[in-house]
């Protein structure tokens, strides 16, 4: 193809967009729809995700190890659980470490228990973290068959109820979005079938006059690409304000909290590419969906 | 340059529009396809631009046998021939002068030629100085000046028309008659299937007359033969 016939077909479906008037508002509006309800969506489950990921990164096996352990007995045991696998770490933390921690959580009420830092009754304990977040449960289970090992704790029940529901969120944000491409489908198609019938005159005419079907695409195909891209501005431009409003209300109350929604960049730039992206496929999709019927000699 | 042998036409339905076509139009013959409705006329004129397939029997137009010709090779015989509709066939969205570049664009001439050439075949039909409205600002007959313009900018030997006066006044139906016989004089071979009675028999030229999907008559300078 010569560049200037290129140049032609820009120029005409770039004409075609502003011509068209309501077919092109008619196809922008169902791209803006659909891309705003799969942007909102990508925007929920990736933030779920990031929380469940921070929740699950959180879990950890606290090991207590047996007041009558020798510094030989702990250091065999040590070597034990690393031998685990599925195991990432072990850290050794002293029971004195472990009354200052906890008088620190605790804050002025903690300072009671200073009268215990003559005579601890607290155990030194190993803190274990599982390579993948799922394993904790297995891992935890064969420490507790280990001698020495006095009391495994690693938030017995919450953290199996934990995993459970972020595998319903996980399925069920699968689901949404299976129905949410559903729609998004019949909403376009529909859309097509409208701007079919204003077309079949148009593919005729060009068709008679000796334009082959490659030259007739190429403006669709362009016209489809203007009216994606187009009908991802709004979508882009409201999603972007609404999360700074969602960041300035929630990031206050978030501070020193070990979950963290995601931050505007990069999310929101990722997000935008990918609205970009599919708002040309659907529109360049659309548009060669509703000329190709009639490209058949 | 036109030639059909023994050219059959069934539809799936079971019509049989054309039941052995045997004719041959030379270079820069006037014809007229004349015959009462669902005779055939309409087919036989779509035959010659491979809008229908012949069910059986050959077709070459320029010396292109239309039969063999791939789908893929149909846009490069349509640029050799010029077709005009009852019902023109404009690009409503596409002004005059675009509406006739289209034919151009299409074969990626250069855009000066293109320019050149659009004003001038504009100048034939005499609407040059309408050439930025839109197909819907100007009358039937202004119309079908653009179509006609639009079906010979790209110098095609072939000029192919389908009742081009059906939905004309008897003025203006005359006015595109001279436009018709200007484009033959200068070289051009015009087929024109046609119900109107008063240009057949004012303006002689061949007339080959089908009925029942065969041709009943084949005169030079012939009449209409039927009545209105």
């Amino acid at each position: 193809m010569k560049i200037r016939t290129l140049r032609r077909h820009v120029k005409e479906s770039f004409r075609s967009v502003m011509r068209n008037g309501w077919m092109t508002f008619a196809s922008v509006s169902a791209v803006t729809v659909t891309l705003l309800l799969v942007g909102i969506f990508l925007i929920v489950m990736m933030n779920l995700n990031k929380i469940a990921t921070d929740i699950e990164n959180d879990v950890e096996i606290r090991v207590h190890i047996d007041v009558t352990a020798t510094e030989e007995d702990q250091q065999k045991l040590k070597e034990e659980i690393s031998a685990l696998p599925g195991v990432e770490s072990i850290q050794f933390s002293s029971k004195d470490e472990e009354l200052q921690n906890l008088m620190e959580s605790l804050g002025e009420d903690g300072k009671v228990f200073a009268m215990f830092e003559q005579d601890n009754p607290l155990n030194d304990v190993f803190v274990v973290k599982a390579k993948e977040p799922q394993d904790t449960i297995e891992i935890a289970k064969k420490i507790e068959k280990m001698d020495f090992a006095h009391k495994v704790r690693y938030g017995q029940g919450t953290v199996e109820k934990l995993f459970g529901f972020i595998d319903t969120a996980r399925n069920i944000g699968l689901v949404l979005i299976a129905g949410l491409l559903f729609t998004a489908i019949f909403l376009i198609s529909n859309t097509i079938k409208i701007t079919i019938v204003a077309r079949r005159r148009e593919i005729e005419i060009m068709r008679l006059v000796g334009a082959t079907n490659s030259f007739i695409r190429w403006p669709f195909f362009l016209e489809g690409l203007w009216l994606g891209i187009l009908g991802s501005i709004v979508p882009i431009i409201a999603i972007a304000v609404v999360y700074n409003y969602f960041l300035d209300f929630v990031k206050p109350k978030m501070v020193g909290h070990f979950i963290q929604v995601l931050d505007f960049s990069p999310l929101i730039f990722q997000v935008s590419a990918l609205l970009i992206l599919l708002g040309a496929i659907i529109g360049v999709w659309g548009s060669l969906m509703s000329v190709r019927k009639f490209l058949k000699i | 340059m036109i030639e059909m042998r023994g050219v059959y036409k069934k539809y799936p339905n079971g019509v049989i529009a054309l039941n052995g076509i045997d004719v041959k139009i030379n270079p820069g013959e006037f014809v007229y396809v004349v015959g009462p409705s669902g005779a055939g006329k309409s087919t036989f004129i779509k035959m010659m631009y491979r809008e229908e397939k012949a069910t059986k029997g050959t077709i070459v137009i320029n010396g292109i046998n239309v039969g063999k010709l791939k789908d893929k090779q149909v846009p490069l015989l349509r640029r050799n021939i010029g077709v005009v509709f009852q019902d023109f066939k404009l690009l409503p969205t596409l002004t005059v002068y675009e509406n006739v570049a289209f034919a151009l664009e299409v074969i990626e001439e250069h855009p000066k030629y293109i320019k050149r050439r659009v004003m001038e075949t504009l100048d034939l039909v005499g609407l040059k100085h309408k050439a930025r409205m839109f197909p819907s600002e100007l009358s039937g007959g202004e119309q079908q000046r653009v179509a006609i313009a639009r079906s010979i900018v790209n110098s095609p030997k072939v000029v192919i028309a389908d009742e081009p006066t059906g939905n004309l006044d008897p003025e203006t139906t005359w006015e595109i008659m001279k436009i018709f016989e200007e484009i033959n004089m200068r070289g051009t071979t015009v087929v024109m299937a046609t119900h109107n009675k008063d240009i057949v028999n004012r303006i002689k030229h061949r007339v080959i007359a089908i009925e029942g999907g065969v041709i009943v008559r084949d005169e030079e300078r012939g009449e209409y033969g039927y009545e209105n």
